[in-house]
């Protein structure tokens, strides 16, 4: 092969006098393991190295956080409500030019958020008008009349148990009026390789794909192949406003942060995914910077300058969207999210002194939701690491943590996670992200044959109503499995319509040519409310439910005598309840076939939708009352988990990972002093608290280190906390941009206090 | 956890213990329970629980199982579990489900450098359990504290002691009289008690809860400071500042609250106590 001849360097050093790479098959074939394989420098000691922030980074982030009060009152600071965005339609823009040392902004100057509306135009024109921009006529019509977007047309392919199911909240959050995500682009590449050897490898694809007889897959592939290289023609373009030749490989440390940034930045000018994930970048850079170092072009300082320049420009990713959008999405989250550490299948870690710098920029600019900085975390990483999680952990609750055996087991040891918990192989493998189901209201359905316990309409396929005086589990929970095996096939059936659509109408062309020709697509499913689903369950095997009907014989309450076990202590005789309803479900979605052959997955993850989830779901069996929030991810409702974070936790971790394998989101908030006296004794105990959750195969965890009184008075003076940080489900918001009613669910939840 | 409740709801009239009680009504209180039911929690083959929890940095190292253990014989006026003065309001457990459940936090134990508590109320009402489960412990190589008053380390064995790792002593004032003001008991056990683990250097952190207005005189802090001092295995002195959040409990059990209005020591005043305990070389948390 021939596409990486621009980086082949046979004579030891490269054109800019440093000394060349490890070779390897990486410069034969695109293969980002391997490179950083054999260059990857592991580092194995403690955070003493680290440098504070230099002056210019601090005169950056204090410009932008003037503008940030703006924003936070108006929702947006600015919009270009008249050019419809794509990787070269804006002028390039700047913070600070003289300053930065890493440049490029999604619209031509930063906070302006774009219109992005070939995902849907309804989106683009509510997003403006509700925060009082005009709506060009002459787009609308363009968007409406000529060109069909994503939106129109997955209505036109849904069936009518799909457009119910969806307007009684059955099944919401679809992306059906919006970009999907979950995409993350191989940006490394084109650092590593430079953008024209990508397209010379992408025209050798299409060369095989030419070859293969013009059946519908092999046209859809010629399109998209056609698709991809000119996404990288306009990416080099897009380069080229900010005075870079992106067209060969990055040469120093400096180009290398830029290049990748700009890859990044090229996806999110284009595609306004509900998560636009980063890859796993720190190993990768921390090759050209310690390759810098050494020949002493550059220091400590201007290595963490680069990084924290690289995050503020991660942190100011905006996307134009509806408030009802806000509501499932809280918080104005774009899950920029990077994978740090993990181990390499050598037994090395995969930390590098650029894994602590990516951390260290908590502290430089402070903390922030954006990037979501997410550790792989094993019990094999070296301590000096692990104590630098916790640390930084427990001052900004900004960081999660998901299990890298697991991830590593399954995908090998270059995965990372888009959005809060999806893990996938880098450049090899996409999913087709399909929120969740409320499988909560489908329990009441299936008590009411197939009505909804709230409008009363028919929803569901009528079946036999429950005529039982006491609820019995041997009627509730057949009759519960026969409305999800209605639900599993109307929710497979949707998202292959949505995502047939979005491949045709809103094709992520740049962040696709970022990948293999081949690539493994998962079809993710989800699920919300499995803790109420468990203990309603549970209500009815253990304790007395009787249902209360109301005139037209329909089960609106419950009451409720005895005492029965709740998910989140550890205990089996509700904790496998959980688990069976998810395994089950998992098997029913995989009996139905899947667009593009994609493998069935599902999650356990709510991002905020619990609250929202919750409004439009009536009274449970296990005594929640109508409109109350479910717990987020597979949380234990707030309050019931009584036997302490850890029980609670090991109550998840029973969960098993091979049937939810998009995922499975425990978000956990503990008072200071719950973890120790001291700072180094609270240090020790949330080391050893990870440990003990993923050595018990917990999947992932949030942890926010924080005291309710704070979050009280973060409501009450929200400008004295403008970087207030808290995890939510798999990813962290601004607390102070939660809606009050986001804020209250938050702090309603569990407090561990020891 | 199989647990098997002892079977007395709401039986016979509620034992006004918190005037003039005596050791009698432990007795009394224990007749009330089935003949074999007294028999097991006097082998040590069951316990009547209260609760359990897996906690961090508190009651021991790292993160630790706590079981609470139902039956106290004091009556401090800050109780924040009122709900375990009763051995019959507990959970009859037996020795094998709690073993296997501690055994399950075998890996968690490791992984945090925990281990297993038992408090209670008063984990000394139930010495042939404790002991029993302590030696389980130490079979499964698991560390073990005790979280007691002392006011009935009497009842514990030498062979309880073999097996335990630290003791949580709460010394809840050093003046008798104010003892017995916040406990309704008498303090010279404790000490006693205190006196026994230094002779066998078995390691103990002190607790000591701080009301303003009850256990703040600089003398009774002093005291308590006094009789600490002469224990050289004592590893730490914790400070633990008076709450409110057990008054909810008084209330739904309908006992008269005597620390109605109460308020938490201030900074100033935990840093004078903190001090006096320092100021006799002692680590303070």
């Amino acid at each position: 092969m021939t596409i990486t001849d621009g980086v082949r360097s046979d004579k030891g050093t490269t054109e800019t006098g440093l000394p060349a790479f490890v070779s390897g098959p990486w410069q034969d074939s695109i293969d980002l393991r391997d490179f950083i394989q054999r260059n990857y420098t592991p580092y194995t000691g403690d955070a003493s190295f680290l440098a504070g922030a230099t002056a210019r980074t601090t005169g950056i982030w204090a410009k932008l956080s003037e503008m940030f009060p703006e924003e936070r009152r108006k929702g947006v600071y600015d919009v270009d409500a008249t050019t419809p965005s794509s990787i070269t339609a804006h002028a390039p823009g700047y913070i600070d030019q003289a300053n930065e040392v890493i440049v490029g902004l999604q619209t031509d100057a930063p906070l302006k958020r774009a219109i992005m509306p070939f995902g849907g135009w309804r989106m683009v024109a509510t997003s403006l008008e509700t925060y009082g921009y005009p709506v060009s006529p002459e787009l609308e019509k363009i968007f409406t009349d000529y060109r069909k977007t994503h939106n129109t047309a997955v209505f036109d392919a849904y069936t009518p148990a799909v457009r119910r199911a969806r307007s009684s909240h059955l099944i919401t959050g679809l992306p059906d009026a919006y970009g999907r995500g979950r995409i993350i682009g191989d940006y490394r590449r084109v650092a590593l390789y430079g953008v024209d050897a990508l397209i010379a490898g992408k025209k050798n694809d299409r060369a095989e794909i030419d070859m293969e007889p013009s059946t519908e897959d092999v046209i859809r592939a010629r399109e998209e192949n056609s698709e991809q290289i000119r996404a990288l023609k306009e990416l080099v373009q897009m380069a080229a406003t900010y005075g870079s030749d992106i067209s060969k490989p990055a040469a120093t440390a400096r180009e290398a942060v830029q290049w990748l940034y700009f890859a990044y930045l090229g996806a999110v000018k284009e595609q306004n995914g509900a998560a636009m994930s980063f890859g796993r970048n720190a190993a990768f850079l921390d090759a050209y910077i310690e390759r810098d170092l050494a020949a002493g072009t550059l220091t400590e300082e201007t290595a963490q300058e680069l990084i924290d320049d690289l995050v503020i420009k991660l942190r100011i990713v905006r996307f134009l969207r509806t408030p009802e959008y806000d509501e499932i999405f809280a918080g104005d989250p774009t899950w920029v999210t990077e994978s740090l550490a993990g181990i390499g299948e050598d037994g090395r870690p995969l930390v590098t002194k650029t894994t602590f710098r990516f951390l260290q920029t908590l502290y430089n600019i402070g903390a922030a939701p954006e990037p979501n900085l997410t550790v792989l975390w094993s019990d094999a990483l070296p301590d000096g690491f692990k104590r630098f999680c916790a640390q930084v952990s427990i001052d900004t609750s900004a960081i999660q943590f998901e299990s890298d055996e697991i991830i590593r087991a399954e995908m090998g040891d270059d995965a990372a996670i888009a959005c809060c918990v999806s893990p996938m192989r880098v450049g090899k493998q996409m999913q087709f992200f399909g929120a969740r189901v409320n499988a909560v209201k489908a329990l009441l359905y299936s008590i009411n044959g197939g009505k909804d316990e709230v409008s009363g309409k028919q929803i569901a396929p009528a079946t036999t109503p429950n005529d039982e005086e006491i609820l019995s589990y041997d009627t509730v929970f057949p009759a519960y499995l026969e409305t999800l095996e209605w639900l599993a096939e109307t929710y497979v059936t949707a998202l292959n319509c949505i995502h047939y659509m979005h491949d045709k109408y809103a094709y992520e062309r740049l962040e696709m040519a970022l990948h293999d020709k081949e690539i493994i697509r998962t079809l993710a499913c989800g699920i919300a409310g499995l803790s109420v689903v468990a203990d309603s369950l549970s209500a009815i095997k253990y304790a007395k439910v009787r249902p209360v009907r109301d005139e037209t014989g329909l089960v609106v309450d419950y009451t409720i005598e005895g005492e029965f076990p709740q998910f989140g202590n550890d205990d089996d005789r509700v904790d496998t309840i959980a688990v069976d309803v998810m395994e089950r479900f998992m098997k029913m979605i995989r009996k139905h076939p899947t667009y593009r052959g994609a493998i069935h997955t599902q999650s356990i993850l709510t991002i905020t939708s619990n609250v929202v989830y919750g409004k439009a779901t009536g009274n449970t069996p296990d005594g929640r009352r109508a409109g109350e929030s479910f717990a987020p991810g597979a949380n234990p409702m707030n309050g019931r988990d009584t036997h302490g974070m850890l029980a609670s936790a090991l109550s998840v971790a029973k969960l098993p990972y091979s049937e939810a394998q998009d995922g499975i989101s425990l978000t956990n908030t503990v008072i200071p002093s719950g973890l120790g006296h001291t700072k180094e004794e609270q240090i020790t105990s949330l080391v050893g608290l990870i440990d003990a959750f993923t050595s018990a195969t917990g999947y992932h965890i949030n942890v926010n280190v924080l005291n309710r009184d704070t979050l009280e008075d973060a409501m009450a003076h929200p400008e004295n906390y403008p970087q207030l940080t808290i995890r939510v489900s798999g990813y962290a918001v601004n607390f102070v941009r939660l809606t009050r009613e986001q804020q209250m669910d938050v702090i309603s939840r569990t407090f561990h206090s020891h | 956890m199989a647990a098997v409740n002892l079977g007395l709801p709401g039986a016979g009239p509620a034992i006004d213990l918190v005037d003039g009680s005596s050791v009698s009504s432990e007795q009394a209180e224990l007749a009330e329970l089935h003949h074999l039911e007294m028999e097991a929690i006097h082998n040590g083959s069951v316990a009547s629980v209260h609760s359990w929890e897996l906690v961090t940095a508190v009651d021991g190292p790292g993160t630790r199982m706590t079981l609470f253990l139902s039956g106290c014989l004091l009556r401090c006026q800050y109780c924040h579990n009122p709900d375990t003065w009763k051995m019959k309001d507990g959970l009859l457990t037996t020795l094998d489900d709690l073993v296997t459940r501690v055994e399950r936090y075998k890996g968690v134990f490791d992984a945090t450098g925990g281990g297993l508590t038992i408090s209670g109320g008063e984990p000394l009402m139930q010495p042939a359990f404790v002991t029993r489960m302590f030696e389980e412990c130490h079979k499964l190589g698991v560390h073990t504290t005790l979280d007691t008053s002392g006011f009935l380390g009497k009842s514990a064995s030498d062979k309880l002691l073999d097996n335990l790792d630290l003791v949580l002593l709460d010394v809840k004032s050093g003046i008798p009289e104010t003892y017995k003001e916040v406990t309704g008991r008498e303090l010279a056990p404790t000490i006693a008690f205190g006196d026994r683990l230094a002779e066998r250097n078995i390691p103990v952190w002190v607790r000591f809860v701080l009301v303003p207005g009850l256990t703040d005189a600089v003398d009774n802090v002093d005291a308590v400071a006094e009789i600490v001092s002469r224990w050289p295995n004592v590893e730490r002195v914790e400070v633990l500042p008076f709450h409110q959040m057990g008054e909810d409990k008084w209330d739904r059990l309908k006992i008269p609250y005597p620390l109605h209005g109460a308020h938490p020591p201030d900074e100033d005043l935990l840093e004078r106590v903190r001090g006096q305990f320092e100021a006799r070389g002692l680590t303070v948390f």
